[in-house]
């Protein structure tokens, strides 16, 4: 494997830039079918009501309009016909049972595509208006008359589950979906006991609302003459969105129903659920005998797309005399919103939890973790989902407890690293590589720890405040062993699949279950596939995203696609070559063992006879040097891939800010991340994805923060309310590697799609606690967040 | 209906527009230019940006009849046939695009930076000049990279060819 050229390792510029950067990408919003309608769903402007009435008959009058639905309308065909059943189409569903502590299943609340009864956030789904043009479905929308009885709503995480509280899903008490657990209490409490120091924090991880640029888009079809379906749909995973639509949702069976997901413009977690939009354009398409597309705008992403994070917890942590992490302990209550969403249950359990041992060595740890229901949008996986949460308790509370205990946080945490592997956590994890003390060591030298000092006295002497904050964060990727989720309630496999299809001229195309919206998968499966092959990269195509052409896949989010989707691929890759050596072994007249593989040719060992990887295509197909009963003709061959662990990648980022006091303006000085990825494929394209990460990080801890008011309006639901992070927020990045290849997978590769968006928050409000020499701010830490913060660090009274 | 007539790309287009079309809805749904994108519903994003007479502007927050007459150029318009603009080309050199949906946005902003302030951009300029556009991909690292890079080659000086 070199880092020359096109090959494993090299910075490759990108394959699929040209169509974006012409303006020739094919995004779902570019698609128009023949004769098709356009959708506008009119959505709750309450949190919380009864719908008592709708009258649609002035819009079903208004000039365009094909068709309006209510919930009452959604109901399944006659197989044979195009009548309607009286039973509903099913409702969307989540994925991953939960049980309680006392052993009951999670209580998951119906979720009609369309509302039946009851809203139960500002813009929940009440009707769809079909018509011929955009504007005319909008037009229609505003004449639909519904009598709401407006109902109290529960906006706030902390306080969902108290007496007197509105029930979110009638019957459903103390609107608590579960209360679940997770380590040894009895252990904890004792380790609890015997410690010399406890450190006590309370913490909000602030909502966030995931934002890819692209708004998401769904095109029914319906076929009549084949009785099939087609959705294009802006999706991170259609085969999975293919299996609930038909088996949960029931629209079509699996063979009827083609899922198309072209180029997407970015998901970040929220392009992996399947939203009641998709399933009611698929509908109206099927009723209306012709396409029907909805484009989501900004404002409805805002109120609809499922959001992310949302815990308050409080979390413990104790320690012996001398620095030694003892127990841990942490209490959360995590906001799922109104409805669960596709895997929302398992983000702040099996995701969340389990890495609550951070790279250290504790030996005890016990976590509670409360679900509940509010009048607010679905929560669901956001880049990082449930890891994010879990580093930032672990990261504030190793920050916080040095400074209590008066060790320097470097020094604490290298005192309780992870040294040896494969290391058990009390947490269910299995580490099984790593080297923290080098990431470490190489992300301080690269910050310039040494001139910290300096850097702190210049600032003093200009009025401002800087500070250092530290983040050594662990993530479990490769999502995901089957057998283990699925011990852990997973409704599914987290394989991956592959197929590698070598024409008879030698060219190449390899289906891949993954699906890439940004991650350049068109660029790294290529050179994976180069690589191994000896061919140029420009003889290999990637098709990935239609349900027609790539048989199955699970989809790319929890950093999966390299260390499960390439591992697919390269599985593939080995039964090609095992083929291919049977195929020259004929055509070059030698028996199977002598022939070896090497820079793309087959060869005899020992001699010079070789052939290379297109003639033994063509010689696969045009079999004539064997006969069938010998060996089949033809090149392609398929693999699935089920990793054996997940992969731990881990690193330490290391954030600079300074602090102007008098206008409350925090700037990133320097942010410095190293990550331990273990092998790269493109470092070019890894690199991008820590930038990204990162950036969305600070995001987090700085800027961004959906807020509901008491009465469960979305009052930050546009970009004029919701602070993006801008060019003008971030600094350039100092981005270092050290590399442990993954021992689970055959590539040695861990994922880096995450690590940014994990690592980043608690980096940066350790920094700004420090400058601030106080741990008293939330995130976001706005201007003026951390202004009142600056003045109450100069007040000679305890902050609280 | 009114009927609005304009350049696109070097081509004369006319035709029958809703009074109420943005320029972004006729480029996108009549023209079929579907490379200026639509990211947001408050002119904030910049996933529009085209430029009319020379000047970059946001396709969103102009109705298609006021631009009777106008030279619209989209990033469709931008390549001189099969060769990319230097701009776009240093976008793919420095890796300043993911998913491409900001994209082409981004690359009219960048060529109007040029046009305006020259071809030698600090970071501290680009950044505070690409306050109108959004990217959720790339944390603007590379993006920073890419048009001060693509402003240098649109004076003249090779690209550098190493992306870092």
């Amino acid at each position: 494997m070199g880092t020359n050229g096109t090959g494993v390792g090299a910075r490759v510029r990108r394959v699929e830039d040209r169509r974006f950067i012409t303006g020739r990408g094919r995004y779902t919003d570019d698609i128009n079918r023949d004769g098709q309608l356009h959708a506008c769903f009119l959505r709750s402007p309450h949190a919380h009501a009864r719908i008592r009435s709708i009258d649609v008959a002035a819009a079903r009058a208004a000039p365009g309009v094909e068709a309006v639905y209510t919930g009452r309308d959604i109901r399944k065909f006659v197989t044979t016909s195009d009548d309607l059943l009286e039973e509903d189409v099913g409702g969307l569903i989540c994925g991953w049972m939960i049980h309680s502590k006392d052993g009951s299943p999670m209580k998951a609340g119906a979720h009609p595509a369309l509302a039946k009864d009851t809203v139960r956030y500002v813009g929940d789904h009440v009707a769809i208006v079909v018509a011929n043009t955009l504007r005319q479905a909008q037009d229609a929308a505003e004449l639909i008359q519904v009598d709401y009885e407006v109902l109290q709503a529960v906006v706030d995480t902390g306080t969902a589950q108290q007496p007197g509280q509105p029930e979110v899903h009638e019957g459903i008490a103390a609107n608590t979906v579960y209360e679940w657990e997770l380590g040894d209490r009895a252990k904890t409490e004792a380790a609890f006991a015997s410690a010399a120091h406890v450190t006590r924090i309370d913490l909000v991880n602030n909502r966030l609302v995931p934002n890819p640029m692209e708004p998401r888009v769904a095109i029914g079809e319906y076929d009549p003459g084949e009785e099939s379906f087609t959705l294009h749909t802006t999706s991170q995973n259609p085969h999975v969105a293919r299996l609930i639509l038909s088996a949960f949702v029931g629209l079509a069976p699996e063979h009827k129903l083609r899922v198309v997901a072209p180029d997407v413009g970015g998901g970040f977690g929220s392009k992996i659920f399947v939203y009641a939009e998709e399933v009611v354009c698929l509908w109206a398409a099927r009723r209306l005998k012709r396409p029907v597309k909805w484009t989501s705008d900004r404002s409805e992403a805002f109120l609809a797309d499922a959001h992310g994070r949302d815990h308050v917890t409080r979390a413990e942590l104790a320690t012996d005399r001398d620095g030694t992490i003892l127990g841990l302990r942490v209490k959360t209550i995590a906001n799922m919103g109104a409805y669960l969403s596709t895997f929302a249950s398992s983000v702040p359990t099996y995701l969340y939890a389990t890495l609550l041992s951070g790279q250290y060595a504790i030996p005890a740890i016990y976590a509670e973790v409360d679900a509940v229901y509010t009048n607010t949008a679905p929560v669901d996986a956001y880049r990082g989902a449930g890891r994010p949460e879990a580093t930032f308790v672990v990261e504030r509370l190793m920050e916080v407890t040095a400074r209590e205990i008066g060790m320097d946080p470097v020094a604490f945490r290298r005192k309780n690293f992870v040294t040896s592997f494969p290391h058990q956590t009390p947490v269910i994890m299995m580490y099984d590589g790593g080297n923290y003390d080098a990431a470490m060591t190489k992300a301080l030298a690269m910050s310039d720890q040494a001139g910290f000092a300096q850097r702190k006295s210049d600032s003093a002497r200009r009025g401002k405040l800087r500070g250092l904050g530290y983040s050594a964060y662990i993530e479990a990727c490769g999502i995901a062993p089957s057998q283990a989720v699925g011990s852990l309630g997973a409704g599914v496999g987290l394989w991956e699949s592959a197929e590698v299809r070598v024409n008879p001229t030698g060219n190449i195309e390899v289906l891949t279950g993954s699906h890439s919206h940004g991650q350049g998968h068109e660029t790294t499966f290529a050179q994976l596939v180069s690589d191994r092959l000896g061919v140029p990269l420009d003889t290999i195509k990637i098709v990935h995203g239609d349900t027609d052409k790539v048989q199955f896949g699970m989809g790319t989010y929890g950093s999966r696609s390299g260390a499960v989707g390439m591992s697919a691929i390269s599985k593939a890759l080995d039964k090609v070559v095992a083929k291919g050596r049977k195929v020259a072994a004929h055509v070059l007249e030698a028996s199977e063992e002598d022939i070896e593989f090497k820079d793309g040719k087959f060869g005899v060992a020992g001699t010079d006879r070789t052939i290379d990887f297109a003639s033994t295509a063509l010689q696969a197909y045009i079999a004539h040097k064997f006969n069938g009963s010998e060996l089949e003709p033809g090149l392609k061959e398929g693999a699935f891939y089920d990793p054996t662990n997940f992969t731990f990648p881990a690193g330490v980022h290391v954030c600079e800010v300074e602090i102007d006091p008098e206008t409350g303006v925090t700037t990133i000085e320097r942010f410095t991340a190293v990550d331990d990825f273990g092998n790269v494929i493109n470092p070019m394209i890894v690199e991008g994805q820590v930038h990204g990460g990162i950036a969305q990080g600070v995001g987090q801890a700085l800027l961004e923060g959906a807020r509901y008011d008491a009465s469960g309006q979305l009052v930050t639901a546009s970009f004029m309310d919701y602070t993006m992070p801008r060019a003008g927020d971030l600094p350039e990045l100092e981005i270092g590697m050290t590399v442990t290849p993954a021992p689970s997978n055959p590539l040695g590769m861990k994922g880096c799609g995450e690590a940014g968006a994990i690592a980043a928050p608690p980096a940066v409000i350790n920094a700004i606690t420090d400058a601030l020499g106080h741990e008293d701010i939330a995130m976001p830490a706005t201007p003026a967040a951390v202004w009142r913060a600056a003045q109450r660090a100069r007040l000679p009274m305890p902050a609280h | 209906m009114p009927s609005v007539s304009m350049t696109v790309n070097g081509k004369a287009v006319s035709g029958e527009v809703e009074a109420r079309t943005l320029l972004v809805q006729y480029l996108r749904e009549q023209l079929r230019l579907t490379g200026t994108h639509v990211g947001c519903d408050t002119s904030q994003c910049g996933a529009c940006v085209v430029h009319m007479g020379g000047q970059a502007i946001k396709s969103c927050t102009i109705l298609a009849l006021q631009c009777e007459g106008a030279e619209v150029l989209t990033i469709e318009g931008l390549a001189n046939g099969s060769e990319l603009h230097p701009m776009q080309a240093a976008f793919r050199e420095h890796h300043g695009l993911q998913c491409g949906f900001c994209t082409p946005g981004m690359i009219m902003t960048a060529v109007d930076m040029v046009t305006r302030l020259g071809t030698e951009l600090d970071d501290h300029t680009i950044r505070e000049e690409l306050e109108g556009n959004l990217c959720r991909c790339t944390g603007y690292h590379n993006i920073v990279k890419s048009i001060a890079a693509g402003a240098r080659a649109m004076g003249g000086e090779p690209l550098q060819q190493a992306a870092e």
